[in-house]
């Protein structure tokens, strides 16, 4: 990355096991790290697990409460729905902005970056704080819907903000990956198709758009796992009356110490994450997106 | 072009334009905001003062929570950076089971936020690290590790593992060696990672949020429960200094890697 781009020669036998630490003592190096990690997150997610089976009774009754209580499942369904919104409205939004991205000068391409990283770098309270003010019933957004002839609408406490706060919190993740994707198409393929005599819709919908694939899988996963699990957001943004899965899991272990009923939340949110990532890891790419790229090939 | 695509063209731009706008909006309201005079989230503000800068910095409600934040903040930085930088290390020089590991170490990222920042209250609760600063250290760190895996490992990849065997060859110890040729090549990645790590425990909300206690408060849970609680434009003010705080870090090793380089 910065150092030296020359690939290192391959290393012969005899010192491999020098030179690659490998072997037993390399492994040492992760212990650290692994003991933090085992501690502070594989036991606690383990044992949280273990409690929406085992808490009060053995079995899977915190399961079947889940499924009859009347309000998990409506929670859990505006979350899955919200997450969708809030991905669609992303791409929607991404899409034009990355693919702008790869056609500026590269003066007002630094510009660009530097609009979608500098809400990456703000507090997480700061911008969802500023929403409270611009979206407030006599806020700016209110007054120039009103000036337009569209308001005032209601948006504090309500989906609709939620919807609008986390759309500008999550675009960064969905921008980020999809430039890195727009930027590696090569343009002549668009240009060849024009020259066969394709429509520019129909160059776009055949060519282009299959080549950005990674971009948006990538894109869309991280914004919904992160929208499935978002919590300070709704909760300063929305109304309890419409709480996500979050707060909801939040108000069964801390207020109700209900350990079971918020761990069976917490595993079916787990799970269904962890079945997207399956599906969608299909397409590749979703590890690139997260920075695991096995090689050093990025 | 034809008109047609310049048309189109111009609409690309417009829409840039907008979601541009979208983007820094907060940027823009945040930072006038905390300089108003009113008692109020009035925007854009009629009077301006300095009184809620000044509030941030002297009354004791905001800035123990800062203190607190600085603090741990710290602690997580050097915890994750040691830890992360050995695993790091791990995963590229290590040849077999390299897949786990990595995977292992990712996992925090993966998970959903608020499972794992529940997940670790209802630990913490039974092993009694609820309101303290150690049970924030740990909880942070965890979550900042994998940006430390992520920054270093990328650096040791591109590092030619050749200059290393040719200060060995030359008779340098495996310490030496790490010291004075290793680490001076992947410290713009260390520095990154390190500069994560901060950011990541400083604007970390969730799972302070559990593991509050009254005495111990970070910023974001202060900045939470003051928009929950009443109107108080100090969490403007305060939001500005974190975001100066924040761009200036963020900028530190570019800033270093051009003074050193």
């Amino acid at each position: 990355m910065l150092v030296s781009s020359t690939p290192a020669a391959p290393t012969p036998p005899v010192e491999r096991s020098r030179w690659r630490t490998g072997g037993r003592h390399g492994v040492l190096l992760a212990v650290p790290a692994v003991g933090l990690l085992g501690a502070v997150f594989l036991v606690p997610v383990a044992g949280l697990v273990w409690t929406s089976f085992a808490d009060p009774a053995l079995g899977l009754a915190n399961y079947r409460e889940l499924f009859t209580d009347g309000v998990s499942v409506v929670v859990v369904l505006r979350t899955l729905r919200m997450a969708t919104i809030v991905t669609l409205v992303t791409l929607v939004l991404a899409y034009p902005y990355a693919y702008l991205m790869t056609v500026v000068g590269p003066r007002a391409r630094s510009v660009m970056v530097a609009l979608v990283l500098l809400p990456f770098w703000t507090s997480l309270l700061a911008r969802t704080f500023a929403w409270i003010v611009l979206l407030q019933d006599n806020g700016p957004v209110n007054d120039l819907l009103t000036a337009v002839g569209l308001g005032p609408l209601e948006l504090a406490g309500t989906e609709a903000g939620v919807t609008i706060g986390m759309t500008q919190v999550l675009l960064p993740f969905m921008t980020l990956p999809l430039y890195g994707t727009l930027r590696t198409i090569d343009r002549r393929l668009i240009d060849a198709a024009l020259v066969l005599g394709a429509r520019p819709l129909t160059a776009f919908r055949r060519v282009y758009l299959p080549l950005s694939m990674p971009g948006v899988v990538a894109g869309a996963v991280m914004v919904y796992i992160l929208a499935l699990g978002f919590y300070v957001t709704p909760a300063m943004l929305g109304s309890p009356g419409e709480s996500m899965v979050s707060q909801l899991m939040t108000v069964r272990i801390t207020q109700l110490l209900d350990f079971g009923g918020g761990g069976a939340l917490a595993t079916v949110l787990f799970l269904l994450t962890l079945l997207l990532l399956a599906v969608v890891s299909r397409f590749g790419s979703v590890g690139a997106a997260l920075g695991m790229a096995p090689r050093g090939d990025r | 072009m034809t008109g047609g695509g310049r048309r189109a063209g111009l609409a690309l731009r417009l829409v840039s334009v907008l979601v541009g706008g979208f983007l820094v909006a907060p940027v823009f309201v945040v930072v006038p905001l905390g300089f108003t005079d009113k008692d109020s989230f009035e925007f854009p503000p009629s009077g301006w003062s300095l009184r809620y800068h000044v509030r941030f910095f002297t009354d004791p409600a905001w800035v123990e929570p800062l203190l607190t934040s600085l603090a741990v903040a710290v602690m997580v930085t050097l915890t994750a950076t040691a830890t992360g930088t050995l695993a790091a290390f791990a995963i590229t020089r290590l040849c077999r089971g390299r897949a786990a590991l990595q995977g292992l170490l990712l996992a925090p990222m993966i998970v959903p936020n608020v499972v794992v920042a529940l997940a670790i209250y209802a630990a913490f609760l039974s092993w009694g690290l609820v309101g303290t600063v150690e049970g924030l250290v740990l909880a942070h760190a965890v979550l900042a590790l994998p940006f430390v895996v992520i920054t270093v490992g990328a650096s040791l990849r591109t590092l030619d593992v050749r200059l290393e065997r040719a200060a060995a060859s030359l008779g340098a110890s495996p310490f030496a060696t790490f010291r004075r040729i290793t680490l001076p090549l992947i410290a713009p990645g260390v520095m990154s990672g390190a500069v994560f790590a901060f950011v990541t425990s400083f604007d970390e909300a969730v799972i302070s949020l559990y593991l509050q206690s009254p005495h111990l408060r970070t910023l974001p849970v202060q900045m939470f429960t003051s928009v929950s609680s009443d109107v108080d434009p100090t969490i403007a003010a305060g939001s500005t200094v974190i975001l100066v705080v924040t761009t200036a870090l963020i900028l530190l090793p570019d800033f270093v890697k051009r003074r050193t380089s």
